[in-house]
């Protein structure tokens, strides 16, 4: 019981030494143009492939399913649609990023904590929490937001390439679909989680780095932990949030 | 100088430093000496305050660096460097990236300015035309160093080295003690070595402080070592069979 409050103590006094202003400007747009890189372009083909592939999934079960003949066709365009943005893209994507972007900085940080490279900020009186973490939230909390619009907009032309190939749903069904009812507040709902979800990965993946000690064994293991942990925040967190913007 | 009044360091019931004092004089290289697990690290990591003594203070020229705030700390930490025992270089930087990070952080020197101070300490640790190579291209030797070039980059007071010839040869390893031991009386520094070697010992130890279960158990120079009647002292002195041989 006291392993996990003094685990989140830890992340919190971490986050008041990553959570402020960096000590030299330039160094740090250097390091955050690097991370959107790293952490956000460089994920753009797993996002796309899962995207295209999700979103011609989910149309072809949601046509699968409408059986009854009073159920429009262009159903199948709707259900995607809300599928795609409410909970597919900003869900579903973050815990894949969670495991490809969290293991990856657990384990760079993790390593440069055992190797003595974070040591060796420290007596040079750098914050090292600051110089590695914080440009990676914020590269995250930046670049996030983008890759699910992006996978919003393949997940929606993913529905349509199947029902178009497979013909169960007439493309300008499919399209209307699309159409219907649509409320600016689900892009907004689902933005809004995906900021939280983005912090959530940089963050907790820079902590379970931050605070490996040993040798590769345990770098190993961070990087285990930060993805478990990551994710099972983001699913705590996404339940908290569709209550309080959507309840 | 840089002294240490009665450190005291625990590890949960572990008393590791038992009131360690010490002083470290400028322009000489201070050898702390001792077996593994003895304490030598733990002590050498409270002098650079990457751990807090738990009893007792760390006096950098007479300023208590042990009561000082984060912010107060970092104007030391800019007077010092450190050489770490696997050199700790940046992976993600070149040779000139890792060098020019302290002047990066710290000064507002123009790119000119600074890529002439890196290829002078550079050229000062005889590695020339490495600037563009990466850590993982560069042999044990070339590491440390670049971790000197690096430590010094910025005109330190205080030069740490923590086991600077763990991992390499003996030829590399008096290249690497001659080296912390020329730049350590070209510019006066206060160097602290933390080593078991003893070749280290017998070639560049100007002050040495011999430290045995937590405690500073002999302190004395090269020339004095081999002669003492201090059987722990003589047990870690003549410990291998080369140095009980000639001691025959």
């Amino acid at each position: 019981m006291l392993r996990p409050l003094s685990t989140l103590g830890s992340y919190v006094l971490l986050m008041r030494r990553v959570l402020t202003k960096p000590q030299k400007g330039k160094l740090f747009w250097q390091q955050l143009f690097f991370e959107i890189d790293q952490l956000g372009l460089d994920s753009i083909g797993i996002v796309a492939f899962i995207s295209i592939f999700m979103g011609a999934v989910v149309a072809i079960q949601t046509a699968y399913n409408i059986d009854s003949p009073l159920i429009p066709m262009s159903m199948v365009g709707f259900t995607t649609r809300q599928s795609i943005i409410l909970e597919f893209s900003p869900t579903v994507i973050s815990l894949i990023l969670a495991g490809k972007v969290g293991s990856r900085i657990a384990s760079q940080i993790g390593t440069m904590r055992v190797t003595e490279q974070i040591d060796a900020l420290e007596i040079m009186g750098v914050n090292s929490a600051n110089y590695l973490i914080f440009p990676k939230v914020v590269a995250s909390i930046l670049i996030y937001p983008v890759l699910i619009v992006f996978s919003m907009w393949l997940g929606i032309i993913g529905g349509g390439a199947a029902m178009m190939f497979s013909k169960l749903v007439s493309m300008h069904d499919y399209i209307h679909g699309i159409r219907i009812d649509f409320e600016a507040f689900t892009i907004f709902y689902a933005l809004t989680k995906t900021i939280f979800f983005a912090f959530i990965i940089a963050s907790v993946s820079g902590f379970f780095g931050y605070q490996t000690q040993g040798g590769a064994l345990e770098v190993g293991q961070a990087s285990t932990k930060a993805v478990v942990v990551s994710s099972i925040v983001i699913i705590l967190f996404n339940l908290v949030l569709t209550q309080l913007l959507l309840g | 100088m840089i002294e240490g009044r009665n450190i005291n360091k625990f590890f949960g019931d572990n008393h590791v430093l038992r009131d360690v004092s010490c002083k470290f004089h400028p322009g000489k290289t201070n050898l702390i000496i001792g077996q593994s697990g003895s304490g030598k690290t733990v002590l050498m990591k409270c002098l650079v305050g990457l751990f807090e003594v738990d009893n007792g203070q760390v006096l950098y020229d007479n300023r208590n660096f042990s009561a000082m705030n984060i912010e107060q700390r970092k104007e030391i930490r800019q007077e010092l460097g450190m050489l770490f025992q696997g050199a700790a270089l940046f992976d993600s930087m070149t040779v000139e990236g890792n060098v020019m990070f302290p002047l990066n952080m710290f000064t507002g020197k123009s790119v000119e300015e600074k890529i002439e101070r890196v290829n002078f300490v550079l050229k000062r640790v005889n590695l020339v035309n490495s600037n563009k190579l990466m850590p993982s291209e560069l042999s044990g030797g070339m590491k440390k160093r670049v971790a000197i070039a690096r430590a010094i980059v910025m005109n330190p007071k205080y030069l740490f080295c923590d086991e600077p010839n763990s991992g390499l040869d003996p030829q590399t390893s008096n290249v690497i003690d001659l080296l912390i031991q020329e730049l350590t009386y070209e510019y006066g520094i206060t160097t602290i070595v933390n080593t078991h070697d003893m070749n280290s010992v017998l070639s560049i130890g100007d002050s040495i402080e011999f430290i045995y279960q937590g405690q500073i158990w002999w302190s004395g120079n090269k020339e004095e070592i081999l002669h003492m009647g201090n059987k722990e002292l003589n047990d870690f002195v003549f410990g291998t069979e080369l140095t009980k041989r000639l001691r025959k």
